[in-house]
């Protein structure tokens, strides 16, 4: 059993953090990051990949260097380049490098990276992709032999399942539907997208109440006013109210960061009695997330 | 030419599953050249779903089910307006664009009675709005009659991405988001049970035309090279 699978399990409060692969070989200094931030203060580390669908070093790559530095990794898995016969060896590759969580996510489309004449592969779904996992744990996967029998695996892996969900979006409904159908389909916890509103976010647990499954919220750190204009402008299903606007545009010129974790810190504060934990995204200030959770008093 | 293999049966009478009566339309347009099921078909599924339980009306032939102010003006009859009035799914043996014409004009539920594998350079006589991609493996009953493949970015098969917004695609706000599309439809007609179905991974192998086809005469008179060889 994965660390985060115990953690959420005993019903603690659980905390992930994210690390981002940088583009190109040099993994130095995100492998430091991890190590001087997140080691010990998180229970398991997100590694994105190929986020936004700008080509970079992958995530499972990346989650093996974590597993030898005695971090726990979660394997991201967008459903974007690979199609089924990659992403269940990707599965197995997981498996046999001692990585057992994994998040499916769709992923972003291809028009909104860096290489936009790429194919978009997209033969599975996020909903598709868990049920792969679970048939492979089960030693079996989505092909048939040459009699139309079901494969049978040499030895079988076992996961902690994760996906995600939107709770903020304008039509929450159809966002709740594909999130029951995730869990139908074998998820074992959900990781949000961000949240900057507690009220809305008590509103959407209240509507999946009903789905046995730990949700760890949605936390990014907003680095200053402009992101989080941007994000309004930009991000699907991401709202940052005004007051959170101005409190960082009246934010020490010198020290916008302080606000920025005092924001992050109350949103977790204001937001732990209602999940199970928080998965916190800094986009490269993991420096900070000490602070964070000082701020958040867990 | 328009190529479309007819569903088999049982796949088609799950379809309809817990839909008490059934209006079975057929395109009187292609059926010729393009076997999108005759009068034969219509009957056979018709006896079908009688032997499944359900009450079914019609058949009746329209000539061109891709277009939609026919279908209209052709159902405005009392005695079909009545029929359609009491439908709680119309089955529809055409191509992907007639069965998605049909559910867009009728505002009812329903279900393809064939698979669309090819649309030979046309995209229905009378092309409209919708848009079939001819993958072969038709689950428009499930969608609101709105094919995800074709209005999905993604192509997507259940449900919408973390992408969509306002009811838009992440990929330009001048496009709609396809699963949002089915949603509201979906929710129009009182079937979100639909939206919450698990739909299996596309079977890619069903896209090409089969060999059988290469070797007709119809294919011939499209594929002239093809002919002479």
């Amino acid at each position: 059993m994965s660390r985060l699978q115990e953690s959420l399990a005993s019903g603690r409060f659980t905390v992930t953090g994210e690390i981002g692969p940088p583009k190109g070989t040099n993994v130095g200094p995100v492998l430091e990051e991890a190590e001087h931030y997140l080691k010990g203060n998180v229970v398991a580390v997100n590694v994105t990949d190929i986020q936004t669908a700008v080509m970079r070093l992958g995530s499972l790559a990346v989650c093996h260097l974590l597993v030898e530095r005695g971090i726990e990794p979660v394997f991201q898995m967008v459903c974007r380049d690979r199609n089924r016969l990659a992403l269940q060896s990707d599965l197995l590759n997981a498996s046999v490098l001692g990585i057992e969580n994994v998040l499916a996510i769709t992923g972003d489309h291809t028009l909104m990276g860096d290489h936009k004449g790429a194919m978009p592969v997209y033969d599975l779904d996020s909903v598709g992709l868990l049920k792969a996992m679970s048939l492979l744990e089960k030693g079996r996967d989505m092909g048939r032999d040459s009699k139309g029998k079901p494969n049978e695996l040499d030895g079988k892996p076992r996961f902690f399942k994760g996906c995600v969900v939107t709770p903020c979006a304008e039509e929450v409904e159809p966002q709740i539907i594909k999130l029951e159908k995730k869990v139908a389909a074998g998820a074992q916890f959900v990781q949000t997208q961000a949240v900057y509103d507690p009220k809305v976010f008590e509103a959407f647990m209240r509507k999946v109440e009903h789905l046995k499954v730990p949700i760890l919220v949605g936390i990014v750190v907003l680095k200053n006013a402009g992101m989080a204009k941007y994000m309004n402008k930009f991000v699907p299903g991401v709202l940052v109210p005004d007051p959170l606007i101005k409190e960082l545009a009246a934010a020490p010129k010198d020290n916008v960061a302080s606000v920025s974790v005092k924001i992050a810190g109350r949103l977790i504060r204001e937001m732990k009695g209602m999940c199970q934990g928080a998965h916190l995204m800094t986009l490269g200030w993991d420096r900070y997330v000490p602070d964070i959770l000082a701020e958040a008093q867990l | 030419m328009i190529r479309v293999e007819a569903k088999p049966v049982e796949e088609v009478v799950q379809a309809v599953e817990g839909d008490r009566r059934v209006l079975i339309l057929r395109c009187g347009g292609c059926p010729e050249g393009a076997d999108t099921g005759g009068p034969a078909a219509a009957s056979a599924a018709s006896s079908a779903l009688w032997g499944a339980g359900h009450e079914v009306l019609g058949p009746i032939a329209i000539d061109f089910l891709c277009h939609k102010a026919l279908i209209l003006s052709r159902l405005a009859a009392p005695e079909l307006a009545w029929q359609v009035s009491r439908a709680d799914r119309v089955l529809v043996f055409s191509c992907g664009l007639g069965v998605q014409a049909v559910a867009s004009a009728l505002m009812k539920p329903v279900a393809p009675a064939m698979n669309t594998q090819d649309l030979g350079g046309l995209r229905g006589r009378f092309p409209g709005v919708e848009r079939c991609r001819a993958c072969g493996d038709c689950l428009l009953d499930r969608t609101g009659g709105i094919c995800p493949i074709a209005s999905c970015s993604k192509s997507l098969v259940n449900g919408t991405c973390g992408g969509t917004n306002k009811g838009k695609c992440e990929v330009s706000p001048e496009k709609d988001c396809g699963w949002f599309l089915i949603y509201k439809r979906l929710k129009e007609l009182g079937r979100l049970r639909d939206y919450r179905k698990y739909n299996k991974p596309r079977d890619h192998s069903r896209e090409d035309i089969p060999d059988a086809l290469r070797r007709t005469i119809w294919w011939g008179l499209e594929v002239p090279e093809e002919a002479s060889q």
